[in-house]
């Protein structure tokens, strides 16, 4: 069954044809061609596909396509001004040293901004539950706690590695 | 994942008419448990009707002693209502403790129940506060709807509409939670009102049961001692890589007393 999606990316209208069972981060991947969302498992583990629906952080490989119909996405492409001016959030990824490869990234930031809006005030042990849904397998998770860190308790971060 | 038609439901009425004209149609609530089935290949239905976009469906309300949480309401929200966290703080921890954030920004009440995940923490919470399942046509007490894995009381063109739970005077839930999946490897909720105690269990077997040994020992004297020495039965629950069944029922015993000391 082919169907049209019409949903805001970015604060953009955008539109595909796409078959009922596409899913969210294919429609972004491989029809807007928005590859900063990564497919790590597939299998709603690893958080890597993470991006915010109505403002609300979820897997973008466990929900169709067709479920995003009419609602807002933010990918990782969206966070940053359109000057290039980073989102705090990733600046605070840059200034920790939040990343080693890479590829967990975009989701660990998406999850993050998602961690420290509910969370204000947050302590390292509430973000890493937090984080029980996004894996890093270079285990870089230290960067990645201090940087959700520093944005949800300012100040909470002492020093530098 | 085979293709497959898509409904988006207006009403509970027009998804019950849509299964019904479907040949192998298939309701999809929070999809946090369908989709993953699907990507494996385990189902494939000629139809999914999505239940998403049926705001009737969603809500959490306090009436006198009845806690009433809509089936499409996500665990997210569960979590974080002042609503339930005051009548029963219980509830909220479990719901709080679902999977991961953003499966708990997906994942639904109804949708959790309905599937009857033996390692799911929903069930337990049916059980241990005696909680009443409202349908499209019927009510059924939560004691009387989880019948085996993966299996409930529910017809196959049945829909849960709301779960209905009774305030106790005290409960507390504690999960031992799988490091990797987050599910239940075995999760206990103690529950008192006037006297009465519930035990209920989930994780442990293939679905959601009352520890009527613990609930009788614990009717006549509420202390983790009084239970210290009945022994869950092995036979019936569950074993796998992670835990046998003998290390589930240690654990069942363990938990039961840990809910305990922490009402008394």
């Amino acid at each position: 069954m082919t169907l049209e999606v019409k949903l805001t990316v970015n604060g953009v209208e955008r539109s595909a044809q796409v078959e009922a069972r596409t899913l969210l981060a294919e429609l972004l991947r491989d029809h807007l061609k928005l590859t900063g969302t990564h497919v790590g498992c597939d299998t709603t583990q690893c958080g890597c596909c993470v991006v915010h629906l109505d403002g609300k952080a979820i897997k973008s490989c466990t929900i169709l396509a067709v479920q995003a119909r009419g609602k807002a996405v933010t990918t990782i492409e969206g966070l940053a001004q359109p000057d290039g001016t980073l989102h705090p959030m990733q600046e605070a990824f840059r200034e920790h040293h939040g990343l080693q490869c890479g590829f967990c990234t975009p989701g660990m930031v998406m999850m993050g901004v998602d961690i420290a809006r509910r969370n204000p005030g947050a302590d390292e042990d509430l973000i890493r539950h937090q984080l029980e849904g996004n894996i890093c397998r270079c285990t870089g998770y230290q960067g990645i706690v201090e940087a959700i860190l520093s944005v949800a308790t300012p100040g909470a971060v002492k020093g530098h590695h | 994942m085979r293709d497959f038609d898509y409904h988006l439901a207006a009403d509970v009425e027009a998804a019950l008419a849509q299964l019904r004209a479907s040949e192998d149609g298939k309701i999809i609530a929070g999809g946090m448990t369908l989709l993953p089935t699907l990507k494996q290949n385990l189902a494939a239905p000629t139809d999914l009707i999505d239940l998403g976009g049926i705001s009737a469906l969603r809500g959490i309300a306090l009436d006198g002693n009845m806690l009433t949480i809509k089936a499409m309401t996500i665990h997210a929200d569960v979590g974080a209502s002042d609503v339930v966290r005051k009548a029963i703080p219980a509830l909220a921890t479990l719901a709080g403790g679902i999977g991961d954030p953003a499966v708990r920004h997906r994942g639904t009440i109804g949708g959790s129940i309905a599937n009857s995940d033996p390692a799911a923490d929903y069930p337990g919470a049916v059980v241990g506060l005696g909680a009443t399942i409202v349908t499209d046509r019927r009510e059924i007490a939560g004691d009387d709807f989880f019948l085996g894995l993966f299996e409930t009381a529910l017809e196959p063109d049945e829909i849960i509409t709301q779960v209905r739970f009774p305030v106790p005077d005290q409960a507390h839930y504690i999960k031992f939670r799988h490091p990797a999946s987050g599910y239940a490897v075995a999760g206990v909720m103690v529950s008192r009102t006037k006297g009465k105690v519930r035990v209920g269990v989930t994780g442990a077997g293939p679905y959601a049961f009352r520890a009527s040994d613990f609930e009788t020992a614990l009717e006549r004297d509420f202390n983790p001692q009084a239970i210290a020495s009945i022994e869950i039965s092995v036979e019936e629950l569950n074993s796998d890589i992670s835990s046998s069944a003998e290390y589930r029922a240690n654990l069942v015993q363990v938990l039961a007393r840990r809910c305990v000391t922490a009402l008394i």
